[in-house]
């Protein structure tokens, strides 16, 4: 797969990789959404994590960890770095077609950024979740 | 990035030609260019001559007569000419009737045996494909409970491509040849690598190529027993009678030479290569599967060619994995479907897939394959799958103990 620069550019050197803590502290913590789209069989799984500041509503940080081909990597750790110093409504307006823009992402690795997509409202969905105190929140097998 | 040359280590899929093969070669495209079957002149006495001293080379690494080879475009066509020459040759009925005759192969085998089945299934005859156990093996236990009383043909590849896995080609041969069933391997990955003697190893047919081993590509040769039994093959193509009838068509005498002079090196050099390759290919995966965890071989652990290895990593994706180890060359398989990569039905015939989210490579070495370059490719290799592990949430969950298959996963 011949990619171009900035794909190759997230690829080697992905931004904000990580979690905020294990599965179970994560899923503790009211001011942290997950997201984790995506299965292994079909080749790609994105975990995405935002800490959102409760009074005013920004995400003040973004987390990814990814299973997936160049392109998934790039989509996701693409998507981090545009979740930081949004507030949650900014967030929901992220398109993949912004995604896909941005990276040049070849016709074949749309769904890439489809998931990256996912990926985000899931991560909102979860914080709101968790908010609006809907007993325990879907975060680790979040449908789309 | 530098645009240093990869690390070569595809050698199963062709080698470079030993540069005594292209020496031998080379008198051949511009002085002595004669056409074999020209009887009249010194041109075609010339070229015949280096046809037969190729035939002999060739017979010599298979313990063959020289009269039992036939030079081909390479296996693929050895192969079609074997299984599709050898079941219209030995049919239980005619063309055009439901039940021609029982074909006994493996899902193990390349596509260029395979498919021949295949379209031999379409035509009126019967297929078995032997799925192994875990290890990749196709014992003679396997094959003869696959038999039938209109089995006509067995084709049973010797050493197989993605894994290297070994199969039990001698004694499939005595079973075969004690139920008066022919016997086709390929021996593709085999022939050149590892010693064959037709006689002691029970074989009617066998598909060698040349580009596999330090020949030329383009070229390739089929053993076709001519005594107990004696072999009968409708050819597939009509034409001027070469090869005893049975391919046709002038032949490719440089190629021909190449193939020869790559016969007779692998013979002289075979047990120097084996033992040498062998020793590089315990010493890679020794390194690779004491310092990644999740890491395994797959096939049998010690009935596998010397120089072929394949190995999974768990929790890696294959594309990902590609590119961060884009300065080896080698191939890639998994037995799950990617986004990327098709799956390799090897693979998934071992029960590799049941585990999930895996990729692996196939690593294969040669005859100018250094230490040093293997060293360094495990290091590659090493550096990349611990960097794509610290991104793969996968990973994570395994270590929390999380069991993957029981996640509810959003398929999309």
């Amino acid at each position: 797969m011949a990619y171009g620069p900035k794909i190759i550019e997230h690829y080697e050197h992905p931004r904000n990789v990580g979690t905020f803590g294990t599965s179970a502290e994560v899923k503790a913590r009211p001011d942290v959404g997950v997201g984790l789209v995506g299965a292994p069989e079909c080749g790609d799984v994105m975990q995405l994590q935002i800490r959102v500041n409760p009074d005013s509503g920004v995400i003040e940080d973004a987390k990814f960890k990814c299973f997936g081909c160049g392109s998934a990597i790039a989509s996701s750790s693409l998507a981090t770095e545009w979740l930081k110093g949004k507030t949650i409504d900014e967030g929901l307006a992220i398109r993949n077609t912004q995604i896909v823009e941005e990276l040049d992402l070849p016709p074949v690795k749309i769904h890439c950024s489809v998931l990256a997509e996912d990926a985000i409202r899931a991560a909102i969905a979860d914080y709101q979740a968790k908010h609006a105190g809907v007993g325990t929140p879907a975060s680790s097998s979040a449908k789309h | 990035m530098a645009s240093k040359a990869p690390i070569y280590l595809d050698h199963a899929a062709t080698t470079p030609c030993d540069p005594r093969v292209v020496e031998a070669m080379l008198p051949y495209f511009t002085q002595k260019f004669g056409n074999p079957g020209s009887r009249n002149h010194r041109y075609g006495w010339e070229s015949e001559e280096a046809v037969d001293t190729a035939r002999a080379q060739v017979a010599a690494l298979l313990g063959a007569d020289e009269k039992e080879i036939i030079f081909t475009s390479g296996a693929t066509e050895s192969n079609n000419i074997a299984i599709k020459g050898g079941a219209y040759m030995y049919e239980k009925a005619p063309a055009g009737s439901a039940s021609r005759g029982h074909i006994v192969t493996t899902i193990l085998e390349h596509k260029a045996v395979l498919d021949p089945v295949k379209r031999l299934m379409k035509e009126g005859f019967d297929a078995t494909f032997i799925e192994p156990g875990p290890d990749g093996i196709i014992t003679a236990d396997l094959v003869k409970a696959a038999l039938r009383p209109d089995t006509i043909l067995v084709s049973v590849m010797w050493a197989n491509n993605e894994i290297g896995t070994i199969n039990e080609i001698p004694a499939i041969g005595a079973l075969c040849h004690e139920k008066d069933i022919l016997f086709h391997t390929d021996a593709t990955q085999w022939a050149g690598k590892m010693p064959v003697n037709v006689e002691k190893d029970n074989v009617d047919l066998l598909s060698m190529s040349g580009h596999k081993i330090y020949g030329p590509k383009g070229v390739g040769a089929l053993f076709v027993r001519r005594r107990r039994p004696r072999v009968r093959l409708q050819a597939l193509v009509d034409g001027g009678g070469q090869e005893r009838g049975f391919r046709p068509g002038t032949l490719n005498v440089t190629g021909i030479v190449g193939l020869g002079k790559a016969a007779q090196i692998a013979k002289d050099e075979m047990d120097k290569d084996a033992t040498r390759l062998l020793a590089l290919r315990k010493h890679l995966e020794q390194t690779l599967v004491t310092r990644l965890d999740s890491c395994a071989i797959n096939g049998h652990l010690e009935k596998r060619l010397p120089h072929i290895t394949n190995v999974s990593f768990g929790f890696v994706e294959g594309e990902s994995l590609m590119m961060a180890v884009s300065e080896i060359a080698c191939s890639s398989g998994s037995a799950c479907t990617s986004a990327s990569l098709e799956p390799s039905y090897v693979l998934k015939g071992l029960g590799v897939g049941d585990e999930l989210a895996h990729s692996s490579l196939r690593l294969s070495l040669g005859r100018w394959t250094t230490k040093e370059q293997v060293d360094h490719a495990a290091e590659r290799i090493i550096a990349s799958v611990t960097k794509l592990r610290t991104l793969s949430p996968l990973y994570d969950m395994h270590k929390e103990g999380i069991d993957l298959s029981k996640v509810e996963w959003a398929k999309h």
